[in-house]
């Protein structure tokens, strides 16, 4: 088994009127190449600032990341956003669709940042979105939509550049127990078919759909299974 | 391909908010149709101008009897000087400098052919005149020296006294026309001129022979014997004109026997340098209103930026989004770019239009000359997208720096 993400000796911190605050303290994690892990923790123990780290969103004050093998220290934004561009996707809580835009341009629109002359864009994006069920609903805006609905656009638009990881932070937070548990699923056969799923949920029945869980507490991870 | 594509969302994004790119586009529309127009009148002004100074003439000197009482003790108290056709002969006979010297009479009378009749300014003029003042003849011929001395009943006329009277301007050589009851065949038919700077019509003109207009049309009147006001001189060449202005003093002085002490019985004025005075004074003032225009193209660059800005504010979570799944910087940057560009170049196009059109439909109505400036019009759609860029640099570079997490959680 390969390693899709591994960090060493990782800490996070902001600065704070007077100091700084460490929200993360010396991470040490492998996540494997096809594996699903479930990040827990309280409320505010750094779960988000430590799924933007992988994500490349953020640069950690101190410590590696390695990225399907690269290194990311030293890396330019544009650098940083080429790599989230072809090899990670995002799912937020809250959806983060475009407003007034269609399903379809929702999901296309990531492409564009990723030019590929040989691809077909249009079909791409119908593509995923059929694979998370919506194919009907491709001229539907946001407003349109359920809930449910509007976070598997979102996974579509995540899944749009083929990605080998995905990255959910909370994506059932914002949804019903029923439909989070829906999602869940898509997310299963996501994982199934072959991608790295990482995502952060405090309820232990969505995170009992992952192969492990660790939990974040004090700026230190440790392992829950 | 990705420009494409950053096109079609610029696009998208400003049509989603309509009514305000519309009107932050107004600004443009007005800053460039202010430019446009004011240019347009500027040099419609300016060619107005040039075309006066080509009807005058060139290298003009105006000779004016001043009203001051000359001659002092050795003259009768108060009595005016006049000029005479000799003293113009005189002129043209001394200094040979002077290549014309035009004098004219004038009175108003009523001209009548047939039916028709027309009240015109007529002139009595010597030869000179015609010359002096490029008076060219259309039809017809110009006044022989025998007619000049004999005092023919023959009269050149302008183009808007044939039209008035014949209805055709090229009717009138040949046919007769009444002068305070006087036959007068018309010989010739003059050039068209347009107006004077003061704005009256110089073609709306029947000119006589000096001797005729004095002796038999206008004349009846004995005070207008003979007596000439003015004299337009024209000289050579630029650089005599001082010279000559000087030595037109000294002949008359000469000829009236006004010692050099006393006060001259002319006034000699430089034609030429008053209307080039009054060219530039004309090319300052569009300058200046040109300047105006261009600040109020200016002030709607800045509701560009101000647009800009307010746009990028509220879209932060938007580019947050755009950022975290993998637009560059650049992408974010170009998009705000094309944005502020499209709505300054659209209001660039929509301007052009309606100066354009504002030019054609009011132009003729206000009687404005305009020339419409085909480099001004290309030069400031092109300034524009250089405004649209220079205003919108700022908000889209701010966009392109945001920090995509702290975007994503902009509230
Ligand atoms: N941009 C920031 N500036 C300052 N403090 C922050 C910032 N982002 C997060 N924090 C703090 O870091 C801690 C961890 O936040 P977060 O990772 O969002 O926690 P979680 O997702 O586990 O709820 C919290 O105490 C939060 O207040
Ligand atoms: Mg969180």
């Amino acid at each position: 088994m390969s390693i899709a993400l591994s960090c060493h000796d990782l800490s996070h911190s902001f600065p704070m009127a007077g100091g700084s605050l460490t929200v993360l303290d010396n991470i040490n994690l492998e996540i494997e190449t096809g594996e699903m892990l479930a990040i827990m923790g309280p409320s505010g123990s750094g779960k988000s600032t430590l799924m933007n780290l992988l994500g490349c969103l953020m640069t950690p004050v101190k410590g590696r990341l390695t990225v399907l093998g690269q290194q990311t220290a030293g890396m330019s934004r544009e650098q940083l956003a080429e790599l989230r561009s072809q090899h990670i996707g995002f799912v937020f809580q809250q959806f983060n669709l475009l407003a007034r835009t269609s399903a379809q341009d929702n999901v296309q629109m990531p492409l564009m940042y990723n030019p590929d002359p040989t691809r077909d864009d249009e079909q791409q994006a119908r593509h995923c979105l059929e694979m998370v069920g919506l194919g009907d609903r491709a001229g539907h805006t946001p407003n349109q939509l359920s809930g449910g609905q509007q976070q598997r656009v979102a996974i579509a638009r995540a899944l749009v550049n083929q990605p080998k990881i995905l990255l959910a932070d909370e994506p059932t937070g914002a949804l019903d127990t029923k439909t989070g548990k829906e999602i869940m699923v898509l997310f299963k056969e996501l994982n199934r078919s072959g991608i790295t799923v990482i995502l952060v949920t405090h309820e232990p029945e969505i995170a009992a759909y992952a192969d492990r869980t660790i939990m974040v507490r004090d700026g230190k991870v440790e392992s829950a299974t | 391909m990705i420009q494409i594509q950053l096109v079609n969302t610029a696009l998208s994004s400003l049509r989603r908010n309509l009514m305000r790119s519309m009107l932050t586009t107004l600004g443009i529309i007005i800053g460039i149709s202010a430019v446009i127009i004011m240019f347009a009148l500027g040099e419609g002004a300016q060619k107005k101008v040039e075309q006066q100074i080509e009807a005058l003439g060139t290298n003009l000197l105006m000779v004016k009897s001043s009203s001051v009482s000359a001659g002092g003790a050795k003259g009768a108290a108060g009595n005016v000087q006049k000029l005479t056709l000799d003293d113009v002969a005189a002129l043209k006979r001394e200094i040979p400098q002077i290549v014309a010297a035009g004098t004219s009479v004038n009175a108003q009378a009523q001209v009548v052919w047939g039916n028709e009749n027309w009240n015109t300014r007529i002139e009595g003029i010597n030869l000179d005149v015609l010359s002096a003042h490029h008076w060219e003849i259309q039809a017809g011929r110009t006044f022989s020296e025998q007619e000049m001395k004999s005092a023919a009943k023959v009269a050149i006329i302008g183009e808007t006294v044939a039209e008035e009277l014949f209805g055709i301007a090229s009717m009138a050589v040949g046919e007769t026309i009444r002068i305070n009851k006087i036959p007068i065949l018309v010989i010739g038919l003059l050039k068209g001129k347009g107006e004077d700077m003061r704005g009256s019509d110089l073609d709306d003109t029947v000119m006589l022979p000096f001797s005729t207009a004095v002796r038999r049309v206008i004349g009846g009147n004995s005070k207008y014997q003979d007596r000439i006001k003015r004299i337009t001189v024209q000289v050579d060449d630029p650089s005599n004109m001082d010279w000559v202005a000087a030595e037109i003093e000294n002949v008359i002085k000469q000829r009236h026997r006004v010692a050099d002490d006393e006060p001259s019985p002319v006034r000699v004025m430089n034609l030429s340098q008053m209307m080039e005075t009054r060219a530039e004074a004309s090319q300052v003032f569009s300058s200046l209103l040109a300047g105006v225009a261009g600040v109020s193209l200016l002030v709607g660059g800045i509701g560009v930026m101000n647009i800009m800005l307010v746009t990028v504010t509220e879209r932060t979570r938007e580019i947050g989004l755009r950022l975290a799944v993998g637009a560059k910087p650049a992408d974010i940057r170009n998009q705000f770019l094309i944005e502020s560009v499209v709505l300054c170049l659209v209001g660039a196009l929509l301007g052009l239009a309606l100066s354009v059109l504002a030019l054609i439909i009011a132009g003729p109505l206000f009687g404005w000359e305009m020339v419409l400036p085909t480099n001004i019009m290309l030069l400031s759609v092109a300034g524009t997208a250089v405004i649209g860029i220079g205003f919108g640099y700022y908000p889209a570079r701010k966009a392109a720096n945001l920090d995509p997490i702290e975007a994503l959680r902009y509230e």
